[in-house]
C-alpha cells in the first residue's frame, strides 16, 4: 500500500506546488478525464521561449493532482520545445509507482494539458497521440 | 419480512459453490463487493455450460440430427425458465438479448420508433443508468418526441409531483423507469408510476437489471409492459439477457434486427417474419449462455429469491451501521436499509473515490468508483463520483468488516 501512495506523492497531493491561478499567462488549457472527474487547468508564463513558471488549479484523484504538481517543477526552465516534446514516461518516472492502465490516464492528464497549452500558444497542432486520447477532453 | 434471511450455515454452503471466492489477492481472501456490476458464478452454472458444450452443442433450430434437437430443446427450456422466473403469461413474451442495454434499445428501436412522433412525450428519471436514458434521448431526437425527467430529493427518492403537469401536457407514450437504482440502491414507487402511466395510455418500460438477480420479480403483479434484465448480474454468463414484453404489444411490432431465425420465409422481393418470440431473435442466439442462465435461475430458485432479498436487506442494514462508524464518511442515498436494495454509495471527506477504490484493492476489497454509468444522477447530487459497495447472496458481515477496516486505512494513507 505504502509503495502505491508513497510519501513523495502524498506530499505533492497535500501540498501542491505552483498551485492556484496566475493573473497573466502566455499559454493556458484545461484538461478533463470524464472517466473519473479529474480536472486540471494549466497556465504557463514564458520568457524568451523558456518556461518561467507553470501553475495549475483543479481537482481529482491523488495521482492526477500530484503528477501535475510534480510537472510544474519538472518543466521549470525548460524551453517550450523541450516541454512540448516531453514523453509520458517522464512523469511516470517522477511518480515512481506502479500504475494500472486506467490510472496512467490520471497521471498524464497534467502533461497532456500542458502540451495543449504550449502547442496552442505556438499555433502548432497537438501531436496525434495526445489529440486522439478519446477518454480525455481538452479545451 | 416473512422469510428468514440466510443462516451462517446457508451462507457458508453458498459461498463454497463460488470458486472465485477461494482466490486470494495481495495475500488476502477476496472480498467481492461489486455484484451490482456483475455477479460471480456458482460452479453449477459453469458446469452446465461446460457439460452442454461437451455433450450437446449444435446450432439451434435448424438441426434435424439429435444434437441439434437437444440443443434447441435446451435453449427453449431456458426460455421457459425465464418465463417462470418472471411469472410471464406466455413464453412467447420472452426475447433473448445480449443484456439489459440491448433489451432496452430493442424497445426504443421497435415500439418507440413505431409509436412515438412529434408532440408525443416520453418520461424517464434522473435515477436511470445510461442504458435506460440514452436510448430514449436518441428516440426523442429521431421521432421529434419530447423527453421529460422526473427529479429526486436529496436522498434519491423519486419525486412524482411533476406527473400532474406532464399529464396536462398530454400525449404521454412511454415511461421508462428503473426498478432499483444501481448507484443509490433506491427503489422507486413503481406501482404508482405504472398506474399513472396507464391512465395516460402510456406503456411502462422497467429496467430490472438490479432486481431480477435478488428478489421475486413478477411482471403480472408489476403490471408493466416491458421489462429488461441481464444474465451476467443474475449468476449467469455474459452475453445473454432478456426482454419481456406484453404479447399484445410485441405482436404488432416490426422486427429489431433482421436475418436468421427471425424469418419465416424469404423471397427475393419480400420476407415474412417468424412468430414470437423468434421474430426478435436474429442470427445464432447465445444458446449456450441461455443454458448457463437456466442453471443460474435454478440455483437462485433453489436458494430462494425471498431469502436472498432478506439476506441483502440484513447485510445492507449491517453495512449502513458499520459505515457510520467511519469518520468523514457520508452515505449517498437513503440512510436506512428499509428504502433500498443491497447497493451503498458513499464519499469519504474529499478523498477521490478512485483513490479509495485503489487502496481498498490492496486489501483485496473490490468496490467500484466513478459515476456508475449514471452521470446525470451524480451531477444532480452535486458530486463527481462515488464509491459503491454492493452486496449479494454471498456477502458476509466479515466482508463488510474488511471494507470498514480498509476505509480506516484509506484515512491513514490519505492523511485525513
Ligand atoms: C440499473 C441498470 N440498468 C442497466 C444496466 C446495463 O446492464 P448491461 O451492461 O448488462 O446491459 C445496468 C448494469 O450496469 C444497471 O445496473
Amino acid at each position: 500500500m505504502d509503495d502505491l501512495y508513497r510519501e513523495n506523492l502524498m506530499d505533492h497531493y497535500q501540498h501542491p506546488r505552483h498551485h492556484g491561478p496566475m493573473a497573466e499567462c502566455d499559454a493556458e488549457a484545461e484538461g478533463q478525464n470524464p472517466l473519473c472527474g479529474d480536472q486540471v487547468i494549466v497556465q504557463v508564463k514564458l520568457t524568451d521561449g523558456t518556461i518561467e513558471e507553470m501553475r495549475f488549479t483543479g481537482h481529482g484523484c491523488a495521482i492526477s493532482q500530484a503528477a501535475t504538481s510534480m510537472l510544474t517543477e519538472l518543466v521549470q526552465g525548460l524551453t517550450v520545445d523541450e516541454a512540448a516534446a516531453l514523453p509520458s514516461q517522464a512523469i511516470l518516472d517522477e511518480l515512481a509507482i506502479p500504475l494500472s492502465a486506467m490510472r496512467v490516464k490520471c497521471a498524464v492528464l497534467g502533461l497532456g494539458t500542458l502540451k495543449l497549452a504550449l502547442h496552442r500558444s505556438a499555433g502548432t497542432p497537438l501531436p496525434a497521440e495526445w489529440g486522439d486520447t478519446d477518454e480525455m477532453v481538452w479545451s | 419480512m416473512t422469510v428468514s434471511p440466510l443462516t451462517p450455515t446457508d451462507l457458508a454452503r453458498i459461498r463454497a459453490d463460488f470458486p472465485i471466492l477461494a482466490r486470494e489477492l495481495h495475500g488476502q481472501p477476496l472480498a467481492y463487493l461489486d455484484s451490482a456490476s456483475t455477479s460471480q458464478k456458482p460452479q453449477q452454472m459453469l458446469d452446465a455450460m461446460t457439460s452442454f458444450y461437451s455433450t450437446s452443442n449444435a446450432n439451434v433450430h435448424r438441426g434435424v440430427y439429435t444434437l441439434g434437437v437437444e440443443s434447441t430443446d435446451a435453449f427453449e427450456a431456458a426460455r421457459d425458465a425465464v418465463a417462470a422466473l418472471l411469472n410471464a403469461p406466455s413464453r412467447r413474451e420472452v426475447i433473448f438479448t445480449r443484456n439489459t442495454t440491448e433489451a432496452l434499445n430493442l424497445v426504443a428501436k421497435t415500439y418507440g420508433v413505431q409509436n412515438c412522433g412529434p408532440g408525443d412525450v416520453i418520461v424517464s428519471t434522473v435515477l436511470e443508468h445510461h442504458a435506460n436514458l440514452v436510448p430514449w434521448q436518441v428516440l426523442a431526437e429521431q421521432t421529434g418526441a419530447t423527453l421529460r425527467f422526473l427529479d429526486i430529493d436529496d436522498e434519491g427518492n423519486l419525486q412524482l409531483d411533476a406527473l400532474d403537469a406532464i399529464a396536462r401536457e398530454g400525449n404521454v407514450k412511454l415511461v421508462a423507469v428503473t426498478h432499483q437504482s444501481n448507484t443509490l440502491g433506491v427503489r422507486p414507487p413503481v406501482a404508482e408510476i405504472v398506474a399513472w402511466a396507464h391512465a395516460q395510455g402510456a406503456v411502462v418500460v422497467l429496467d430490472a437489471a438490479q432486481t431480477v438477480p435478488n428478489r421475486p420479480v413478477d411482471v403480472q403483479a408489476l403490471d408493466v409492459d416491458f421489462l429488461a434484465f441481464s444474465g451476467h448480474k443474475t449468476l449467469g454468463p455474459t452475453g445473454i439477457g432478456a426482454l419481456w414484453g406484453r404479447e399484445s404489444l410485441l405482436a404488432d411490432l416490426q422486427p429489431f434486427l433482421t436475418g436468421g431465425e427471425m424469418i419465416r420465409s424469404v423471397k427475393l422481393e419480400r420476407t415474412s417474419w417468424n412468430a414470437l418470440p423468434w421474430k426478435f431473435e436474429a442470427g445464432t442466439p447465445a444458446y449456450a449462455e441461455a443454458v448457463g442462465l437456466h442453471a443460474a435461475i435454478d440455483y437462485l430458485q433453489a436458494v430462494g429469491l425471498e431469502a436472498i432479498d432478506a439476506h441483502e436487506h440484513a447485510i445492507t442494514d449491517y453495512a449502513l451501521g458499520r459505515l457510520a462508524e467511519v469518520p468523514g464518511l457520508r452515505i449517498i442515498g437513503p440512510q436506512t436499509a428499509a428504502a433500498r436494495g443491497g447497493v451503498v454509495s458513499f464519499v469519504l471527506d474529499d478523498v477521490h473515490p478512485h483513490d479509495i477504490a485503489e487502496i481498498l484493492d490492496r486489501h483485496a476489497v473490490c468496490v467500484r468508483a466513478g459515476h456508475h454509468c449514471t452521470q446525470p444522477l451524480i451531477e444532480r447530487l452535486g458530486l463527481a463520483a462515488t464509491v459503491r459497495a454492493s452486496f449479494y447472496l454471498t456477502t458476509t458481515e466479515a466482508e463488510i468488516d474488511r471494507l470498514v477496516a480498509g476505509l480506516l486505512d484509506v484515512r491513514r494513507v490519505m492523511g485525513v
